[in-house]
């Protein structure tokens, strides 16, 4: 596997060795078996509504990843997609009573059709530009929903937002139950992203984050790419944001509020940009800080949120997930180098033997 | 079609101008590419060449003037709109993505034409069958060997065959070199001399080089750019000696 032109300084290619490959599939395979696990213990272990919060937020953040890991956008107005959805999503579940996965779909399409237009007009800027015009338009977004009080309540909100499941009791009256149906929304969300980062698709938007003029040289419509990125990314927020409003049986005006698209990047970045699985882990963070802080009372939630972004900014910049990763990586390298060593004692010593007889 | 645009042009610019608040990079250029010729521009460093290359792959719009390519005018088109026309380039400082492997730029690029790019639903193994594809073209640059490492890791002239391998992979019917031996070793301009020579078989190839060996042996017609505007035009012999020529470089190298 080496090639004797290659500059001596360039680590041996683990990605072309079978064994590291399979290494790499077990690891894979453990660390999906221990995020499965999880997520079905979670409310054995936490108040159920908590962890349906978790759930939510998960893929609110794998939503932004989608964008900021894997296309390289910061969109800091992800809220008028997430609260936009939750608005549609309670308004059809108490003017209709359809099953909830139905009224999150309707919420998740309005998330997806307001994303085209924003999209349109903020994929052609880039890096703080791009977030400020996402950061406009979700300010739209809420001063709209503020203003249009027979709609969504105003400051009140939208109050009474039922749980109607095919008529299964079970789903419909206990949060327990309940959560293992928003499991599966999520959990089909959270697939389809994974979809869409390795797919050709994914490809190009990787692409196009690292280097997008050579993207466009190879004949890519780069912002083209950008703009369906941007409305996927919205679709999943839009069904985490559905799936968020049913678990709490109301909408809050705080839904579409800029601190919401605030909290989802610090929970993506504090996870781990471009891991996908990271937001997660930033997710349980925060939630379970917030409600921790806010039962025994205490006021200054943003402080400490605030005080674990900057350390999490400046010692791990690759986020909770990132830094694991790299941890897991270190410790394969050497147990690898390891084996090897043994295997070539065991040589030595079995040359030694040899001599001997 | 221009009555001036003979069927022998593939690429034909008229007027062609570019300012840079104030400062004009290139000036009123009209050149003629033939079809099926090796053409290489040449000139004093910020004479214009990468802008005039970045004009007519459309990273820059001009200021004033048209260009023309197989008899259609391309005049303020987009980059990845020229590419599928037919004119793809290579960039004077290397430009990949470090992440990625050689065989996954050779997929990107081969298939940016097809469309699968967009199928966000399906699994990136739909991108394999452009493997065989791709090891091929990265054989012709003698990077089979590295297909699967990131690129990243590799050593300059490598990137720069790679770079080769991603122009000639878009099948274009032009084929615009920025610089493509520059900070080579002596075996690997030869090397590229040769793989150029071999890819611009039923192509057409435009490329900046300031080796005139790697001039005089690959192009059968020179500009020569000077300040943005065209010195003189010619086969290799006639503009190396021209007057006018030997006091720009003379002029640049006494500055
Ligand atoms: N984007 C830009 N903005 C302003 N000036 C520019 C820009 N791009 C190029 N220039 C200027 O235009 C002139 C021509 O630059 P260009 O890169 O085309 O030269 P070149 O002939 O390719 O030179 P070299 O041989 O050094 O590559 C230079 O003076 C350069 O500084
Ligand atoms: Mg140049």
């Amino acid at each position: 596997m080496t090639n004797p032109t290659l500059p001596t300084a360039v680590p041996s290619d683990l990605s072309l060795d079978p064994v590291a490959a399979r290494g790499r599939l077990v690891r894979r395979l453990v660390l999906l078996g221990i995020g499965v696990l999880a997520a079905l213990v979670l409310p054995l272990v936490i108040y159920p509504p908590v962890a349906s919060d978790i759930l939510a937020w998960a893929l609110f953040a794998l939503s932004v990843d989608l964008l900021l890991g894997f296309t390289g956008l910061l969109s800091f107005g992800h809220a008028a997609f997430w609260g936009g959805s939750a608005y549609v999503t309670g308004i059809i579940a108490i003017r209709l009573g359809v099953p909830f996965p139905v009224a999150i779909l309707g919420g998740m399409i309005f998330a997806m059709a307001i994303a085209v237009p924003i999209g349109y007009l903020s994929v052609r800027r880039s890096g703080i530009y791009f977030a400020m015009v996402t950061l406009a338009f979700a300010q739209m977004i809420y001063f709209v929903a503020n203003q249009w009080l027979d709609v969504t309540g105003g400051e009140n909100g939208l109050q009474g937002v039922p749980v109607s499941f095919f008529g299964i009791s079970a789903v419909e009256t206990d949060s327990f139950t309940f959560y293992y149906a928003a499991l599966v929304l999520i959990v089909i969300g959270m697939v389809a992203g994974w979809r869409i980062v390795h797919s050709p698709f994914g490809r190009v938007l990787t692409a196009i984050r690292d280097n997008s003029a050579r993207a466009r040289a190879l004949g890519y419509d780069v912002e083209r790419y950008k703009l369906i990125a941007f409305v996927l990314s919205a679709g999943l927020a839009g069904l985490a944001g559905g799936v968020f409003t049913i678990s709490h049986g109301f909408v809050s005006l705080q839904e579409v509020d800029w601190p919401t698209s605030g909290k989802v990047v610090l929970m993506t970045v504090i996870g781990g940009i471009g891991t996908l699985w990271g937001g997660a882990i930033g997710a349980a963070v925060i939630v379970l800080l917030e409600d921790q802080l806010s039962s025994s009372g205490f006021e200054g939630t943003g402080i400490i949120t605030g005080a674990i972004f900057i350390i999490v900014v400046l010692l791990f910049r690759r986020g909770i997930w990132g830094t694991a990763q790299n941890g897991f990586d270190r410790i394969r390298r050497a147990l690898a180098v390891r084996a090897q060593r043994k295997r070539n004692g065991d040589s030595a010593v079995a040359t030694r033997i040899d001599d001997g007889s | 079609m221009s009555a001036t645009v003979s069927v022998d042009h593939l690429l034909t610019t008229r007027s062609l101008t570019k300012n840079f608040r104030g400062f004009t990079a290139v000036r009123s250029v009209d050149l003629d590419i033939r079809r099926g010729g090796i053409h290489a521009l040449v000139g004093p460093n910020g004479a214009g060449k990468t802008t005039l290359f970045n004009l007519l792959t459309g990273f820059l719009k001009p200021t004033s003037g048209s260009i023309t390519f197989d008899g259609r005018d391309i005049t303020g088109l987009q980059p990845e709109d020229i590419v599928h026309i037919g004119i793809a380039r290579s960039f004077q400082i290397t430009s990949l993505f470090d992440n990625m492997t050689a065989l996954e730029h050779l997929q990107l690029a081969l298939s940016s034409p097809t469309g699968v790019s967009l199928r966000f639903w399906r699994s990136e193994r739909r991108l394999d069958r452009f493997r065989a594809r791709s090891l091929e073209l990265l054989d012709q640059v003698g990077m089979a060997d590295l297909a699967n490492r990131e690129v990243g890791h590799y050593a300059y002239g490598q990137k720069r065959a790679v770079e080769l391998a991603l122009a000639v992979a878009l099948d274009p019917k032009l084929l615009l070199l920025d610089e493509p031996t520059a900070g080579m070793s002596l075996e690997d301009v030869d090397r590229t001399i040769e793989l150029v020579l071999r890819i611009a078989t039923g192509r057409t190839v435009v490329f900046v080089d300031h080796n005139m060996r790697v001039v005089g042996e690959l192009a059968d017609r020179v500009t020569v750019l000077q300040q943005g505007e065209i010195l003189v035009e010619g086969t290799y012999d006639e503009v190396r000696q021209d007057e006018k020529v030997i006091t720009a470089y003379l002029g640049q190298a006494h500055a």
